[in-house]
């Protein structure tokens, strides 16, 4: 992993520590790193120029010279024009009011266009919607079985347009929503090379043939330098509407994203960030300027406690805890909303400063799985009153859950300490669910 | 076989020659002269072919104490002197997995690379020469991959295993080379599912495929990272961890015939020691070539490649 913008600047201003103002050498040396930052995350190298060069301007005027963490200071800088660069605060799908309402998606192959279109009717159905997949990729074996498949999952309706050729299918797609009364069509498209102009006219046909509300473009997070050149052939030959920036579930710093919107001022849109068929979010600049600068992203982390953590449970607990319980029973079901949060791996990543862990540092993705397994192992008159786990209990325990008496009386020992803790927080009075979150550091300042 | 990849890549489709591909060129006709902005459009050249911050640097660096120590006359001996370094770069021995006797091969990668075309396209060429030939579509998981590789086979002539969606990948692997061994085979080739290298519950399961594979392969097991060209500075990074995982022995650089350049290999062959032993350059099945360490420094350059 690259280190992070504010590590090395950091590393560039401690140099300076006890002086009062930055040089133009002290700036210099700071924008060779946000240079550097900027093109290890694949940033354009065009835009990169001048973004340096704007975010130079702004340095070595009066504010940073008189503050008294240049580092800190420079970082806020780059972070502010880095969301401005990405088109400021969120871009929302825009619809016409029209039935059925059309969505296009173009895109180089492999960028996991037919996975988004699986993806953006499944959104869309959950916002009150009746989505039809329109299958026009009829070059790549199976592609339309590939998206008829997905469309089974998720019980939405696709049509396939049997030995028809592209522009037709899309045509006929649109008379199939008209007749079963969908409200919104998205049409896959294959994947096409910019460089193939019989390809790139196929998908013009299409947009004339259609006329979309929305054309967007799917963009694979990994891409290098060469998106701008794909983004801009996209641009003047089917011209597209937004972008969706795919498998940012990965560890790519995604600056091809930033550099797709500063080269055709077209916003990004959405963001594919896992394999289900419901990790499709709506993109957030900031987050994703902290992201390229590789640091962190807590805002998310936060909403995804907030979206997987059952209210119910959460309240139930709470009242629980008030009076002053906390049983074996309790400790699993809140083991259990971690790990529907996604793998530790993941939700380590988030935390800001995360990657300056030591790189070795093995998070071992079964120590939840198997103290689950442990507790399940245990009678529902072990989990209410654990005191009476003795050496022979814990021998059985260690038995059905496969794991050593060792593992076992650790997790007795975590269970102990969890209810210490759980009793403290039981005593602070209207100790509610939305405090614990707002309490969180770090959560409302940029840094 | 007609003409080799690089002469074809200039022409078949209709292509825009891209401000990209004759970047150096236009370097060159500025004019021959040594100047400092010759120096940093040569940088600016080398970061857009992806080849990343710490190789251009590198090279650039070395290039400019080479160009003053020797006296280099002018920017086309400069840049002759950078495609050499570049070719020098890439060309790391190894064995190629597909010919160079019988092998099973496992082909991985991240999602969207060109995985199950590849192994489609490597199946057509030995089948057609004379290679006894099974493919088993380890890919339970994405929706049509098993589909998408049965047609391959189809255009193969070579029996394909499968079990159905979500069956595990390892099982896959035991019927294939268990068939492979009951049909004499002597290319067992593997498509496996795309996995982004950060996912550890996936990186797992291949490890458990590449083990099953180990114990039951009559042949050497081999594993083909296939990279798409297009891939920016993750490239390093995903390379890294397959490698970690399973020990790579070659990677396959898929669309090369666009505007991308896939200048992240040469940061992977340093790092890594992992020979390029196929390039993808077209949808057809015969696009898929030998690699041209020098061919392809050439392309990243700017230059003809000789003879044309």
């Amino acid at each position: 992993m690259f280190e992070n913008l504010s590590d090395r600047l950091h590393a560039v201003f401690s140099k300076l520590t006890g002086r009062g103002a930055l040089s133009e050498a002290d700036v210099d040396a700071a924008m060779r790193e946000v240079r550097m930052a900027l093109l290890e995350a694949d940033v354009n190298f065009k835009t990169v120029k001048e973004f340096v060069a704007r975010v130079r301007a702004r340095a070595v005027g009066a504010d940073v010279m008189k503050s008294l963490t240049p580092g800190q200071m420079v970082v806020k800088i780059v972070l502010e024009e880095l969301t401005a660069l990405m088109g400021g605060s969120e871009s929302r799908l825009v619809l016409s009011s029209r039935t059925p309402a059309v969505i296009m998606l173009v895109g180089l192959q492999g960028s996991g266009k037919t996975t988004a279109a699986a993806k953006l009717a499944n959104l869309l159905r959950k916002q009150g919607k009746s989505p039809l997949l329109v299958a026009c990729d009829v070059y790549r074996p199976a592609a339309i079985d590939q998206l008829e498949a997905l469309g089974r999952q998720l019980e939405i309706p696709v049509y396939r347009g049997e030995g028809l050729d592209a522009v037709a299918i899309a045509r006929e797609g649109i008379k199939d929503a008209i007749a079963r009364m969908r409200d919104v069509v998205i049409v896959d498209t294959a994947g096409r090379l910019h460089v193939d102009e019989d390809m790139m006219a196929e998908a013009a046909a299409i947009r004339q043939a259609v006329r979309p509300d929305q054309v967007l473009m799917v963009i694979d997070a990994m891409t290098g330098q060469d998106a701008v050149n794909a983004a801009a052939a996209f641009a003047e030959r089917v011209d597209f509407d937004g972008v969706i920036v795919t498998k940012l579930d990965g560890d790519a710093r995604g600056g091809a994203a930033l550099s797709v919107r500063a080269v055709t001022g077209k916003p990004i849109k959405f963001a594919g960030v896992g394999e289900k068929l419901d990790a499709l979010e709506p993109f957030h600049p900031e987050r994703m300027a902290k992201r390229i600068l590789g640091m962190g992203d807590v805002v998310s982390l936060i909403e995804k406690a907030q979206d997987t953590i059952d209210a119910d449970a959460a309240s139930d607990l709470e009242a629980r805890l008030a009076s002053g319980v906390f049983t074996l029973d309790d400790f699993l079901s809140q083991l259990q909303q971690v790990r529907k949060m996604g793998s530790l791996s993941d939700i380590i990543s988030m935390i800001p400063g995360a990657n300056r862990l030591p790189k070795d540092a093995e998070i071992d993705e079964g120590a939840l799985a198997r103290t689950e397994a442990i507790i399940r192992s245990m009678t529902p008159a072990e989990r209410a009153k654990p005191s009476r786990i003795n050496g022979s209990r814990r021998e059985r325990i260690a038995n059905g859950a496969g794991v050593r008496v060792f593992d076992v009386n650790q997790v007795l020992k975590q269970f102990t300490q969890a209810q210490k803790m759980m009793k403290q927080l039981g005593a602070i009075p209207g100790g509610g669910k939305k405090r614990r979150f707002r309490g969180m550091p770090g959560v409302s300042g940029p840094f | 076989m007609t003409q080799p990849w690089y002469k074809r890549l200039g022409n078949g489709l209709a292509r825009t020659r891209g401000e990209l591909q004759g970047h150096l060129n236009v370097l060159l006709r500025r004019g021959p002269d040594l100047d400092e902005q010759f120096w940093e459009e040569l940088e600016d050249a080398l970061l857009q072919a992806d080849m990343g911050v710490t190789a251009t640097t590198e090279m650039t660096g070395r290039l400019r104490d080479t160009a003053a120590r020797e006296a280099l006359p002018d920017a086309t001996a400069v840049l002759a002197r950078l495609a050499d370094e570049i070719a020098a770069e890439v060309r790391v021995p190894g064995d190629d997995p597909f010919t160079s006797g019988p092998a099973t091969v496992l082909v991985v990668g991240v999602n969207g690379t060109g995985k199950t075309t590849s192994v489609g396209k490597i199946a057509k060429s030995a089948a057609d020469a004379g290679r006894h030939v099974v493919i088993g579509s380890a890919d339970t998981f994405r929706a049509a991959a098993i589909e998408q590789l049965r047609i391959w086979a189809e255009r193969a002539e070579v029996p394909v295993i499968e079990r159905a969606h979500g069956a595990d990948p390892a099982a896959v692997v035991f019927d294939t080379i268990t068939e492979g061994r009951a049909r004499d085979a002597d290319l067992i080739l593997i498509d496996t599912a795309g996995r982004l290298h950060t996912s550890s519950d996936l990186m797992a399961e291949l490890v458990k495929v590449k083990r099953v594979a180990d114990r039951e392969s009559p042949h050497p097991v081999r594993v083909v990272l296939v990279m798409d060209a297009t891939t920016g500075q993750n490239g390093l990074v995903q390379a890294r961890e397959f490698h970690r995982a399973l020990g790579l022995d070659g990677l396959v650089l898929t669309k090369l015939d666009g505007t991308a350049k896939g200048g992240i290999v040469v940061a992977v062959s340093r790092e890594l020691g992992v020979p390029v032993v196929r390039v993808g350059v077209g949808e057809g099945v015969a696009d898929l070539e030998a690699f041209e360490p020098d061919a392809f420094a050439a392309a990243i350059v700017g230059e003809s490649p000789a003879g044309s």
